[in-house]
């Protein structure tokens, strides 16, 4: 991936939209960036396909007024990021430019824009020592950005082992300041700075190893958490029709999820959509640390209207970023809605290119693509014992709602968690929508899970999410048999089995996201509702007639809900509480 | 479409196919423009010198020596104060019989607006119409189409809607309109005096179908032109999409690309994003809402042009006929405007939204007694006052004949509520019910 001296250049031959055929002087590799040149106005491209001395490239930006023979230049590099203090809080396009930093309200064509500050001074402190023995990903300093402690790597590109010479001392310094020298083992001396570069599609593999993932990583969403845990390090998908609520829900996720830090990939969604994350989250707080949420979180932002080319490559980009803070032995939790739109582009691509299709005209390798993709998450043990992860949990937007497509069934394949948007439910506002029986969490299976659901929330856990599961079964059945027999139809204890399937629905699945306080419910509070909700189950009631197991209920259902609505353990949720206990009573059997 | 002295003539197509011709050329730009025996046409594809172009009102008749004039430049509107009133064709050529625009050429189909120049909608658009204003409030800066079957009266609405809020400009992009209905809006808006905020890009079913789509470009270039030149509030109204889609699907299949769902191009949501994301607020205070009409057929939401349409825009309209009033309503449960939590109980009175949830709930158990009904089962009180209720509520608030203020919307609702109900029934916060529930 070094620069030759001679680089290859090239001669535009054809033009089919973003599809450019170029007429290359000179060797070329797959996947390397060239520059287009139109009127001065360099187009960045990517090269997909080569055929003899023909490039064909898929260009980032509109070729609007492209003509035959315009000059290409090629890098001689694969698609890259820069990777350094100063990617936390920012705003990036799908190719990492610096979107606050481009001019005008217009996106212009070719303009690039420096993903990092180069003049920006940051506290060093060393964390290496001359003599030491490093490699690609050894920590040999850390500055503060924000709160977190970003550590400087000895650059991913290297290879093999090196010795420490000399590390900088604390102080000030500059991104492209030299902050420590490395011998390699031929003991030539090699310069480290602050930034490196790193191409998007290769994986970042600076860790020892990758066990299976074994903690669960808090989302604040109850159904999530209690019935459908995703695993630190794990991965998960909602797919839902429009309108289901997969957005709201990430938003949510990002809110509240125990991370060190947030990357949310829009990718080729609403520009209000993210607009809203640049309004809030400089606002909201992070409940945990009481900073503000956007010191946490990376925006990468390519929505619906931006070039669909870079949409592709902005999950990429996302991922990379993940990678190098997961290096640092940091919790990140990436978000990408939504993935069918990456999908779409590279079925674009695909067709313009008139390669055979697969089903729904999408490329025949979309699942291999795909689970390269989610393959990409994970819990690692880096080389110095320390520990890291990416959570992963994308949208995927189904055809016409239907489940069965390509995108929804080959991100079934890849992705561990299953979290299944109903129409209906959302119909009946009943949000998050979240299908709980169709939904699943592979990790809830794993038997280390067990083990630290056992050992950190408390033993019964796993034996109290199946029993809630059951209620949620049984209650599904007898609704459907009250709706064909009627009210009066059915013995009363179906009602009584009915409803007390509906306080779970109403207390732990429903989940206001709007609302302050119900929007996060950590884990203890969730443990909480969970045994208030099944100590009402298995309470046992007398009823004379239907219409009192409703009305009864809905008084449970509601008294808890306030307590869903006010702090934990406060005032509020206690005189809540008492509430509740006085309303049981009434119809409790000794 | 004047020519120039030094431009080159072709008379040479190589290939003629339904909706394109290729021929021999160069130095030509990728989307350029040209004539073609007289007919507009886009460059779409370039390979050597081979140049392929796409023309608008199809190839019926073009022989091979026909002459083909390249444009040197993509397809424009000029764009002035000037364009206020007037009536075009889907190329910016007035139809109007009045002058020609004398303004600055922008390319249309421009490049988008970089989110972070974005402003988070807020600015309450009131329509009264209750259907929409009450229960599914519109927000400048925001995409929302009716998904209406084509029988049903959405042009009136639309029309209603955009004289009603208070816009700038409003700038009416028709795609396929009958001669009927394009009347239609020349004559409401002229009846209403309107006329100088309203700018209209029109093809009709007369004109070619595959020059509509340059209709919605050339209606956003117009009001990117008002929005970010001049900070005005433009209101865009693209009738009927699904008649855009179709055209969009007639070219992909002319020129034998792979079909995806419905026999649509792969693209379409790429496609139909890029013209429903113009719509913005900007900083300075200009804005473009975007108000489309996508007709479904038989009702089938799943369809990919109301499908990719939904997962693009921020929420729908429904209209449905209400038998039992016999007027056409604002459907309250499959309508949602995405945007709607923005301004409701921030920009209207504080208990917007829980009286429009609690009327709403009260009418699903309206819905639920009727399904009751049908099937047999008797019917309690509640469920009686539950249906009494819906019709009232039908007739006073949800018809799109209503049109009065926020505040008149709320205190009806609150006076049916007292009508029919006691306080706990309807479920409203205390501080409100004490506020606002009628004394008598
Ligand atoms: N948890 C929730 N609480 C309350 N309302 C919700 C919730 N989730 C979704 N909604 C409602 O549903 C609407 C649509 O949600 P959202 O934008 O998340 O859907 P989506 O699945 O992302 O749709 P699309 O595929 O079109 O992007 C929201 O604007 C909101 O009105
Ligand atoms: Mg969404």
């Amino acid at each position: 991936m070094e620069k030759t001296n001679n680089m290859t250049t090239g001669k535009v031959a054809g033009i089919i939209a973003n599809l450019v055929f170029v007429e290359v002087d000179g060797p070329v590799h797959q996947n390397e960036i060239c520059y287009i040149n139109l009127g001065g106005i360099k187009l960045m491209a990517e090269i997909i396909k080569v055929m003899g001395t023909q490039a064909y490239v898929q260009v980032f930006e509109s070729t609007r007024g492209l003509k035959i023979n315009d000059t290409v230049e090629f890098t001689g590099h694969m698609l890259e990021v820069t990777l350094g203090p100063g990617i936390l809080s920012k705003n990036f396009d799908g190719l990492q430019n610096d979107l606050d930093k481009m001019m005008g309200v217009f996106l212009k064509r070719g303009e690039q824009t420096n993903p990092l500050e180069d003049d920006k001074l940051w506290e060093f402190k060393p964390l290496a020592k001359p003599g030491d023995v490093v490699i690609a990903g050894s920590w040999l300093g850390e500055v503060k950005e924000n709160w977190m402690p970003h550590k400087i790597m000895v650059p991913f590109k290297f290879e093999g082992k090196y010795t420490v010479k000399s590390v900088i001392t604390e102080g000030n310094y500059k991104i492209n300041d030299t902050i420590a020298v490395v011998n390699d083992a031929k003991g030539k001396e090699i310069n480290i700075t602050m930034v490196q570069k790193w191409p998007v599609k290769v994986p970042i593999k600076a860790y020892k190893e990758k066990p299976r993932p074994f903690k669960l990583l808090e989302t604040g969403v109850r159904v999530i958490d209690t019935l459908n845990p995703i695993a630190e390090g794990g991965t998960g998908f909602i797919p839902g029709p429009f309108g289901t609520g997969k957005t709201v829900l990430q938003h949510a996720i990002s809110k509240q999820a125990e991370a060190d830090m947030i990357i949310v990939a829009a990718c080729g969604e609403r520009a209000n959509e993210v607009v809203e994350i640049f309004t809030e989250f400089p606002e909201l707080d992070d409940p945990r640390t009481g900073r503000k949420l956007m010191e946490r979180t990376t925006i990468i932002a390519n929505t619906s209207n931006m070039p669909v080319a870079a949409r592709e490559a902005s999950v990429y980009t996302a991922m990379t970023i993940g990678e190098y803070y997961r290096a640092m032995g940091l919790k990140v939790l990436m978000l990408a809605d939504s993935t069918s739109r990456w999908a779409q582009a590279l079925r674009e691509m695909s067709n313009r290119m008139e390669e055979l299709p697969g089903q729904d005209a999408f490329p025949m390798d979309l699942p291999a693509i795909i689970s390269n993709f989610y393959s990409r998450a994970g819990f690692v043990y880096l080389n110095n014992g320390a520990s890291g992860s990416i959570t992963f949990i994308g949208t995927v937007s189904p055809a016409g709602g239907n489940l069965k497509e390509p995108v929804t069934e080959s991100t079934k394949k890849a992705a561990r968690c299953f979290y299944a948007l109903s129409q209906q439910r959302a119909d009946s506002k009943r949000y998050p929508a979240i299908d709980p029986l169709d939904s699943y969490s592979k990790y809830a299976e794993y038997p280390e899970v067990i083990e630290y659901f056992v050992k950190n929330i408390e033993p019964e856990w796993p034996q109290k999410i199946t029993l809630a599961r059951d209620i949620l079964i049984r209650g599904r059945e007898v609704a459907e048999q009250i709706n064909i027999l009627g009210d009066d139809g059915v013995p009363i204890d179906y009602h009584e089995r009915f409803w007390k399937a509906e306080v779970i629905d109403f207390v732990i699945l429903q989940q206001d996201a709007f609302d302050k306080v119900d929007a996060s419910c950590p884990m203890d509070r969730q443990k909480y509702m969970l045994s208030s909700v099944l100590d009402i189950y298995k309470t046992k009631f007398s009823f004379e007639t239907f219409e009192e197991v409703g009305s009864f209920f809905k008084r449970v259902i509601n008294q808890m809900k306030q307590m869903n609505y006010s702090e934990f353990k406060s005032e509020k949720f206690n005189k809540n509480e008492k509430e509740l206990n006085t309303i049981i009573d009434e119809r409790k059997t000794a | 479409m004047e020519t120039k002295a030094f431009q080159k003539i072709y008379t040479k197509i190589s290939q003629i196919t339904k909706a394109t011709c290729s021929l021999k050329a160069t130095n030509i730009g990728y989307e350029e423009m040209a004539i073609v025996h007289g007919r507009l046409a886009q460059v779409v594809k370039i390979v050597g010198e081979n140049v392929t172009l796409q023309i608008f009102s199809g190839t019926e008749g073009i022989p091979t020596n026909a002459e083909v004039l390249f444009l040197g430049r993509p397809p424009v509107l000029k764009v002035g104060e000037e364009l206020s009133g007037r009536f075009f064709n889907a190329y910016g050529d007035p139809i109007d019989g009045g002058p020609e625009i004398d303004g600055e050429e922008r390319q249309i189909g421009g490049p988008s607006v970089n989110p972070v120049r974005r402003l988070q909608p807020s600015e309450f658009i009131p329509t009264g119409i209750a259907g929409i204003d009450l229960n599914n409030a519109l927000v400048t800066g925001q995409k929302i189409p009716f998904f209406a079957d084509p029988d049903q009266p959405f042009n009136q609405v639309m029309a209603m809607v955009a004289l009603r809020a208070d816009a700038d400009k409003i700038i009416l992009g028709g795609m396929g309109l009958t001669n009927d209905d394009y009347l239609y809006y020349k004559n409401v808006f002229d009846n209403a005096g309107a006329l100088d905020r309203i700018i209209s890009f029109v093809n009709t079913t007369e004109n070619p179908p595959v020059e509509r789509l340059l209709v919605p470009d050339m209606a956003l270039t117009a009001a990117e032109y008002f929005a970010v030149d001049k900070n005005q509030k433009v209101l865009v109204l693209l009738t009927d999409m699904t008649l855009y889609a179709d055209a969009l699907s007639i070219v992909s299949n002319r020129m034998d690309q792979i079909p995806s769902k419905d026999s649509m191009p792969g693209s379409l949501y790429s496609d139909l994003a890029k013209i429903y994301e113009k719509a913005v607020q900007f900083p300075d205070g200009g804005s473009i809402t975007i108000i489309a009409v996508t007709t479904l057929s038989g009702g089938d939401i799943t369809h990919a042009i109301p499908d990719n349409t939904g997962y693009i825009t921020e929420g729908q309209l429904f209209l449905r006929k209400d038998t039992d009033i016999g007027k056409v309503i604002v459907d309250p449960f499959r309508s949602l405007s995405r945007l709607k939590q923005l301004v409701i109980g921030k920009k209207t009175r504080a208990d917007h939204p829980q009286v429009m949830n609690a009327a709403i709930r009260l009418y699903a158990d309206a819905a639920n007694a009727k399904t009751k009904l049908e099937n047999g089962f008797d019917l309690t009180d509640y469920d009686e006052r539950t249906l009494k209720f819906a019709k009232d509520y039908s007739e006073k608030l949800l018809a799109i004949d209503v049109n009065i203020e926020v505040d008149a919307m709320l205190t009806a609702c609150w006076n049916l509520f007292d009508k029919y109900f006691k306080p706990a029934e309807v479920g409203i916060k205390q501080e409100f019910v004490d506020k606002y529930w009628p004394k008598n």
